[in-house]
């Protein structure tokens, strides 16, 4: 039923072609991401993602602050991954610095990034649902992810932009509470998920709008370097909690999700079972947990970047970040670079759409989850 | 003047209506010299009677939605303003007016003004024809449907104008979606209320809810009432543009659609268009495969029977419309959006042939009179006879 109209077709001929501006401002850019597409009709001859405008250079500032600093910025690449950045920044210092970060610290590294994942899915659900024009999802999502929230709230002080995870560890220990709320929201999420299966997958709409729309074939996914749940929807098994395992997540056993149509449905689907691998980590985490300890490493009051290059990397919500950093001695980085999912995820993106509705825009670009802040850095 | 006495049974409750119609009429006929006259003051005071319904209707409306929507979404909905925010429709009625009227530029100005008001008046003009009591009815037509069917349709020539003469291309898109959606499915939605037709043997709403006194359509007629009352759900879901068809607004893929550069009461226009355009048609359904304002008759429950005459006609009616008001808002918060193709799909590849099948087995039936729950009087000849009803404002 779901085919691409061929666009080198006569049929895309007979009409006279016309662009659209998509975005800036648009409900389902889900920021200011600007797309000129490409039109016969309805049926989409071409799109081409316009980017920049909200560039704020956070890779130069890198370059103009202290480690420590730095850290608070990451919060704002993938602001719905915001724990995985800061570990991100943090595992690439303590690298440069040789720091071995206390056990107890690691762990709650891995619990916050896992709960993050489960609300930036949560999120992304939502909002999947109000793409497709069903608005209750969204405030399903909004409703549980209030819950995740609330647990960064009690330990972070902040909901959004935590800049927990720090280099040497975590900022502070966790709240007293926090062991017992995290399995609390476990308890209570675990069959939240099957409401929301119920809630859209076995919608028939959903499906007819979703199997075999934008098929990513895996060849390309890897060509573009595209990463996370968006490659593993194309059936190509790569993980950096596996692949490149960092922080605690060896002595963790969970599956990365896996589904190989490469369509948006598949993509929908990994999404979901993304969360309910990381409730098991997360249980698992807080089983292994060194009740009290230490949860920061002692380090030099100013922190000189030894000379080198130094990477590190890490799966967020959307796929691999990975930040590169050159040190010469000083305590300014001498570069950081950031490869950030988001940008590889997008550039695949006008290679599938082709051929597909303007309706199928929107949802396809939905299923690859973007986060504008991070393509534009 | 006697008010011409609906041939109904003598149990059934009519005494609500009668009595302020023959009241009013006697009235006008003792200050107005002219007939004529009294003709065009009805005709003044009924079009008061409808603005002033069709307004509060729309208010009421809004505020049920938002209700609905919140209490779906697992909140409260609008909480603020009054008790429950039963005054919310005030606030925004009064924010919309506040608002500043927007034409683009490039706009083409006579249409873009035109537009909201073209849609809003081929809504408001259908409340005439609803049959909202057995002496409640503005206009009582002999071919009341068809005219109705026609008039509804010009909500679309509305739409075509706003998006066209909007100058964006979003509001294009939309409004050239508007024309192929609603074109399409108001043949499923004629067709579906045709079979209606057939069964009750006129076109004339009044003679149409008369003809249910024996049991409403929607059961009464085996099997293809159901089937004809949930195509012309779903039809007519589309026909006002409400979710999953409401591909003409698409706000996640067009912005808000045909009326993406209205604002202001222009914006509002469209807006009560669309909640009058829910309420008729819910009515229509009601009317034809519901029995209309007729009480429910349950067999030989006499007790029951009695107790449900008991209830004023206009009650049954607006508890009839509401029940099928919910369920077009149910819609809407629970369904996703289906794509353009899609959508042209259903109605042509599934739903039109459905309804020519449904039309088909139903004239059959009609011949052959084969209905459930036989009336105790002998049958009413299929075409009605209507002989001493002069063509327009019978009832006033």
């Amino acid at each position: 039923m779901n085919a691409p109209v061929p666009v080198e077709s006569p049929v895309a001929d007979t009409y006279q072609d016309y662009f659209i501006n998509m975005g800036p401002q648009h409900p389902s850019t889900h920021g200011v991401l600007r797309l000129v597409v490409k039109l016969a009709g309805e049926t989409v001859l071409g799109v081409s993602p316009h980017m920049g405008y909200v560039h704020r250079g956070i890779e130069k500032m890198g370059e103009a602050q202290t480690a420590m600093q730095f850290t608070h910025l990451t919060s704002r690449l993938d602001y719905l991954s915001a724990h995985m950045n800061n570990w991100a920044w943090a595992m690439v210092v303590e690298q440069a610095l040789g720091v071995q970060v206390p056990e107890r610290a690691e762990y709650l590294r891995v619990i916050m990034s896992e709960l993050t994942r489960i609300s930036s899915h949560q999120l992304w659900w939502g909002v999947f649902g109000m793409d497709l024009g069903a608005f209750t999802p969204f405030l399903y999502a909004f409703r549980d992810r209030e819950k995740v929230n609330d647990i960064f709230e009690k330990t972070c002080g902040t909901r959004l932009t935590m800049n927990y995870i720090v280099p040497g560890g975590v900022m502070e220990d966790a709240d007293a509470d926090f062991e017992k709320d995290t399995r609390a929201f476990l308890e209570y999420f675990k069959p939240l998920i099957e409401e929301y299966e119920q809630l859209l997958s076995g919608n028939i709409i959903v499906q007819e709008r979703t199997k075999g729309v934008a098929v990513l074939p895996p060849e390309l996914a890897k060509s573009y370097g595209v990463t996370g749940p968006t490659l593993r929807a194309s059936g190509v098994d790569y993980d950096v909690r596996k692949n490149h395992p960092y922080g605690v997540y060896p002595r963790l056993s969970f599956q990365t999700a896996l589904a190989t149509e490469g369509d948006s449905w598949a993509r929908y689907k990994v999404r979901l079972e993304e969360m309910r691998q990381s409730i098991k980590i997360i249980s698992q985490a807080l089983d292994q947990m060194p009740k009290s300890g230490p949860v920061r490493a002692k380090l030099p009051a100013v922190l000189r970047i030894p000379p080198g290059r130094y990477l590190s990397r890490v799966e967020t919500a959307r796929g691999e970040l990975a930040i590169f950093l050159v040190g010469d001695g000083k305590p300014l980085p001498y570069r950081v670079k950031i490869r950030s999912p988001n940008f590889s995820n997008l550039s695949a993106f006008p290679a599938i759409i082709k051929g597909w509705r303007v309706a199928d825009i929107v949802t396809a670009m939905s299923t690859f989850d973007l986060v504008i802040p991070d393509i534009d850095r | 003047m006697a008010v011409e006495a609906a041939p109904l049974k003598q149990s059934m409750n009519n005494y609500d209506t009668n009595e302020l119609v023959s009241v009013l009429t006697a009235k006008l006929q003792a200050s107005l010299p002219e007939p004529w006259l009294v003709d065009a003051a009805k005709i003044v005071l009924a079009a008061i009677a409808l603005a002033g319904f069709a307004s509060v209707l729309a208010m009421i409306l809004v505020y049920v939605e938002r209700k609905v929507a919140g209490h779906f979404q697992q909140r409260l909905g609008p909480m603020r303003v009054g008790p429950h925010g039963i005054f919310q429709p005030i606030a925004d009625s009064l924010k919309l007016l506040a608002k500043e009227e927007i034409t683009p530029r490039d706009a083409d100005r006579l249409i873009y003004n035109l537009a909201p008001l073209l849609t809003f008046v081929a809504s408001f003009v259908c409340m005439g024809f609803i049959p909202f009591a057995p002496n409640l009815q503005a206009v009582r037509f002999n071919v009341g449907l068809l005219f109705v069917l026609g008039i509804s349709s010009m909500g679309v020539l509305g739409i075509l104008a706003a998006g066209w003469s909007s100058n964006n291309k979003w509001s294009l898109l939309g409004a050239m979606r508007a024309g192929a959606q609603i074109i399409s499915y108001e043949l499923s939605a004629a067709l579906a209320l045709l079979v209606g037709v057939i069964f009750a043997g006129s076109l004339d709403f009044h003679e149409i809810v008369k003809s249910q006194e024996a049991g409403w359509w929607i059961w009464r007629a085996p099997v293809v009432g159901l089937v004809t009352f949930i195509i012309y759900t779903i039809a007519s879901t589309a026909e006002c543009n409400r979710t999953p068809f409401d591909i003409v607004e698409g706000e996640s893929e067009l912005t808000a659609g045909f009326h993406t550069e209205y604002s202001s009461m222009k914006f509002a226009m469209f807006f009560l268009a669309e909640f009058l355009n829910v309420f008729i048609v819910s009515a229509i359904s009601a009317t034809v495969f519901l029995g209309g304002w007729m009480p429910l008759h349950i067999g030989n429950w006499e007790a029951a029977n009695r107790i449900f005459d008991m209830i004023p006609a206009w009650i049954w009616f607006f508890g009839k419309v509401s029940a099928l008001v919910f369920v077009v808002m149910w819609f809407r918060w629970t369904f996703p959006r289906l794509r353009v193709d899609q959508l042209m799909r259903f109605e042509w590849k599934f739903l039109m042939p459905a309804s020519f099948a449904t039309l088909a087995v139903a004239a059959i039936l009609a011949a052959s009179q084969t209905y459930f729950f036989a009336p105790e009087r002998p049958a009413a000849p299929p075409v009605a006879p209507a002989p001493t009803k002069p063509p327009i404002l019978a009832n006033k």
